[in-house]
């Protein structure tokens, strides 16, 4: 194990210097960086960090506990999370495990005897159009490193375990090219780039420096409800109306927060955003940050993508040298700075109060609601929270105005809509579509087709969404549409399964990523996902047992019904889904 | 506060406002069976056994949280609530031992729940920790009602000496790295084990009468206990 041979506490000191008078809300970072040195959170370390930052010690250990990217035990010189959540599963994500643990000579969830490498079985690295795709991290040498590789197989997985393997890159397509006009060249752009495709210049407008007036918050917050954006996150809620009730609420401070914590397995349209096109996600979140009167703004993350996290400092070091963040931004007498936040390994942490509590460093367990995030927020005030994919389209909607916005899409659902397809699809990728165009258009005419075999199954948004057929190819893809087919538009992820698949095998690693991922919380869920798993392993086994299908509807309902937060209540939304469409799968 | 009125399983109420629908629905005597509320503690719906149908929502709602508001219509029993409960007493009892647990013993058999309905499931089993002179912490009967967490902290003694293992399922209640009770935070001060519902947390006494010692016993090592601390 890359144990240190003695624990060197000297070298936490200046961690414990820049974090703790941030009190508990520098815990995540503060552990992040510990680990970078040591490999994992020895209990000296984390008692020091918790004396330094004013956390009661049992917080600190349930904090490091609930991530799954903290460790408070030693781990290997390398470790390896190989994804094998539906998509990545199509393209032989369980052969690089296998091949994983063969090379480390242990069993997933361990470490090799010489301490070289530690095996896990991850949920979605949302690289699910590059699979089967890896995560690794190099702790030697210190500070540690993250690298994501995609394509990985057995054979070229020992130069993958060097480091020498191919970095991820997406194919972007589509009938559109709106907020994805700067992505799919494989790079980051920089704000010059952007610049020259009239980057900024939204930004510009609101502050009044393009010659017209400068726009009044709440004339901001108007064009965007005049736009009809809802959100691009999954919950399809009204951007404009989240804006107007943070931007009214009377307390201060406020906050803007960035959710990039893209976890819904089959999902990466964030990833390729902000790792190709991060200007255009800080011009929208600065748009948003002025229009509710924030002068403070998160850019929370993802753990397990280290690529976008990197390129993200890049390009906020570089809007800071033009003036567009810190003090004075342009001269206008606005104040706005940014923290990018790494979440620790929680699917939970992308609902947006789970996402709070993580910042504020505890563990992430959503909140009740009500309160709403628009007056109790982050820190307990108000707070407007938006997906990447939102924020993107702010720009757009300034510069061009509402009805410019309103040419795409249908009339309900309006504007650019990005949709990520993955599995057995001749050309897996993100692509931009207006509203409105139908599967099957997105299927054969940009995928490229259904690869393997005849279409099998759909599973669009996710593993919180819910299964298609080939009944489905004419349905639009619209939010009315496929509200009236029964089918969730969700965050935009469509998975294609060829009917050589066994569906209860994709159930089964449904099943196992909600129970890996359930926060424990509230009774439905933490109980829940765990019986439901138990149900799903046994069908995907062929050793079903009398009433398991009566089992699956009663945990199913219940979750759906009872359960706390969105995860919980999206838990079996797949799994009814397939009981309705495929009823011969379940034994009664 | 002004007062609302409020139909509760079609029986009109009144009651002030901010009063939630668990305070409405006893005023009608009407009992909604809860199991991690607690009087004296923040309410924080984990269990959901409290959830009541609210006319116009379309997800159960948990009584032990939500204000009642002019003209709610709110039934308390109806199908799908009877489901979520049948179901969650059935997953529990499939998940902990619910042996020392009478009152939720009852709640399980008023619902119908039926104890064996998941067979092949993984339950809970842990070792009983055994660390101290005061108390035992058996959490393969602990059912994550937070409880003795909260009363470590906020909720009454700001001790913080509680927090959680694990998460999801696998969650359980712990110490910072595991360290044995005493060399924690914890004073001892048994708040923890006045509000555990299950007899997870359990005084040491009661538990060494469990085993078989008899009380002369118990003594005996109390006594040998202290003259080693002085000696």
């Amino acid at each position: 194990m890359s144990v240190p041979a003695t624990l060197d506490l000297t070298l936490l000191r200046p961690i414990l210097d820049q974090y703790a008078p941030q009190g508990r809300a520098g815990l995540l970072p503060a552990l992040h960086a510990a680990q970078a040195i040591y490999s994992y959170i020895a209990e000296p370390v984390a008692e020091a960090i918790g004396r330094a930052l004013n956390v009661p010690l049992a917080d600190v250990h349930g904090v490091i506990d609930f991530y799954a990217l903290f460790y408070r035990a030693p781990v290997g010189r390398t470790v390896v999370r190989v994804c094998t959540d539906p998509a990545c599963w199509t393209r032989g994500g369980e052969t690089v495990l296998a091949e994983a643990c063969r090379l480390a000579g242990c069993a997933e969830g361990e470490t090799s005897a010489d301490g070289a490498l530690t095996v896990e079985r991850s949920p979605c690295l949302g690289l699910c159009n590059t699979g089967p795709a890896v995560n690794l991290t190099f702790n030697e040498p210190a500070p540690a490193r993250s690298q994501s590789f995609g394509h990985v197989t057995p054979d070229n997985l020992e130069d993958v375990l060097a480091g020498r393997g191919e970095p991820p890159e997406d194919y972007i397509g589509g009938d559109l090219c709106i907020v994805t006009s700067l992505c799919g060249r494989n790079r980051r752009m920089s704000l010059t780039e952007y610049h020259a495709v009239g980057g900024m210049q939204a930004l510009r407008r609101v502050l009044g420096l393009t010659g017209g007036p400068r726009l009044a918050p709440l004339e901001v917050v108007d064009l965007v409800n005049r736009a009809t954006l809802v959100g691009r996150g999954g919950a399809a809620f009204p951007t404009g109306v989240k804006w107007d009730g943070a931007a009214k609420a009377p307390n201060r401070p406020k906050y803007f927060v960035i959710n990039a914590d893209e976890s819904e397995p089959g999902t990466f349209k964030d990833r390729v955003l902000i790792e190709n096109d991060p200007c255009r996600i800080i011009e929208g979140a600065i748009i948003g940050a002025y229009a509710i009167g924030a002068n403070r703004a998160y850019f929370y993350i993802r753990g397990e993508y280290p690529r976008a996290i990197e390129r993200v400092l890049a390009a906020l070091a570089e809007c800071r040298r033009a003036g567009y963040l810190g003090e004075n931004i342009l001269g206008s007498g606005y104040d706005l700075e940014f923290e990018v936040r790494a979440g620790a390994g929680a699917y939970i942490c992308g609902e947006e109060t789970a996402l709070f509590e993580s910042i504020e460093g505890k563990r992430g367990f959503p909140r009740i609601k009500p309160p709403f995030p628009a007056t109790h927020g982050l820190f307990g005030q108000p707070t407007a929270i938006n997906n990447v994919e939102t924020l993107a389209k702010i720009p757009y909607i300034i510069t061009h105005g509402p009805t410019a916005f309103h040419q795409f899409g249908t009339e309900r659902s309006t504007g650019p809509k990005l949709f990520c397809v993955s599995g057995d699809v001749a050309r897996p990728g993100l692509y931009e579509v207006p509203f409105g165009v139908t599967i099957r258009h997105m299927l054969d005419d940009l995928a490229g087709g259904v690869i393997g075999g005849e279409l099998g199954a759909i599973l669009f948004g996710g593993a919180s969404g819910a299964f298609a057929d080939a009944r489905h190819l004419e349905v639009k893809l619209s939010f009315e549409d496929m509200r009236a087919a029964g089918l969730p538009l969700g965050s935009g992820a469509i998975m294609v399964f060829n009917a050589t698949r066994d569906r209860r095998e994709v159930l089964r690693r449904l099943g196992r990523f909600f129970a890996h991922e359930s926060c424990g919380k509230c009774y439905p869920c933490q109980l829940g996902t765990q019986r439901q798993h138990e149900v799903l392993e046994r069908l995907a086994d062929g050793r079903a047992l009398a009433g398991d299908r009566a089992r699956l509807q009663d945990v199913g309902w219940t979750m759906t019904d009872a359960s706390l937060c969105g995860l919980g209540q999206t838990a079996a939304s797949a799994v009814l889904s397939a009981m309705r469409l495929w009823p011969d799968l379940f034994p009664a | 506060m002004a007062d609302v009125t409020l139909t509760i399983d079609g029986q009109p109420v009144t009651v002030p406002a901010g009063t939630t629908l668990l305070k409405a629905a006893a005023q009608l005597g009407t009992a909604i069976p809860t199991i991690c509320y607690h009087e004296h503690c923040t309410a924080n719906g984990l269990c959901r056994m409290c959830v009541v149908e609210v006319e116009g929502q379309r997800l159960l709602q948990p009584a032990c949280l939500v204000p009642a508001a002019e003209g709610l219509r709110v039934q308390t029993r109806s199908e799908r609530v009877a489901r979520s409960r049948r179901t969650i007493g059935e997953m529990l009892a499939a998940s902990v031992d619910l042996s020392q647990a009478p009152e939720l013993q009852a709640q399980l058999a008023d619902y119908g729940a039926d104890p064996e309905r998941f067979p092949e499931a993984e339950r809970r089993a842990r070792p009983v920790i055994d660390d101290n002179p005061m108390y035992v912490r058996d959490y393969a009967k602990c059912i994550l009602c937070w409880r003795c967490v909260q009363v470590c902290a906020e909720d009454a003694q700001y001790t913080f000496a509680l927090s959680f293992d694990g998460r999801g399922y696998n969650t359980q209640i712990g110490t910072f790295f595991e360290k044995p009770l005493p060399e924690t935070a914890c004073v001892f001060c048994g708040q923890c084990v006045g509000v555990c519902p299950t007899n997870a947390l359990k005084p040491k006494r009661e538990w060494l009468l469990e085993q078989g010692q008899t009380p002369d016993e118990i003594m005996a090592q109390t006594r040998s206990g202290r003259r080693r601390k002085r000696g």
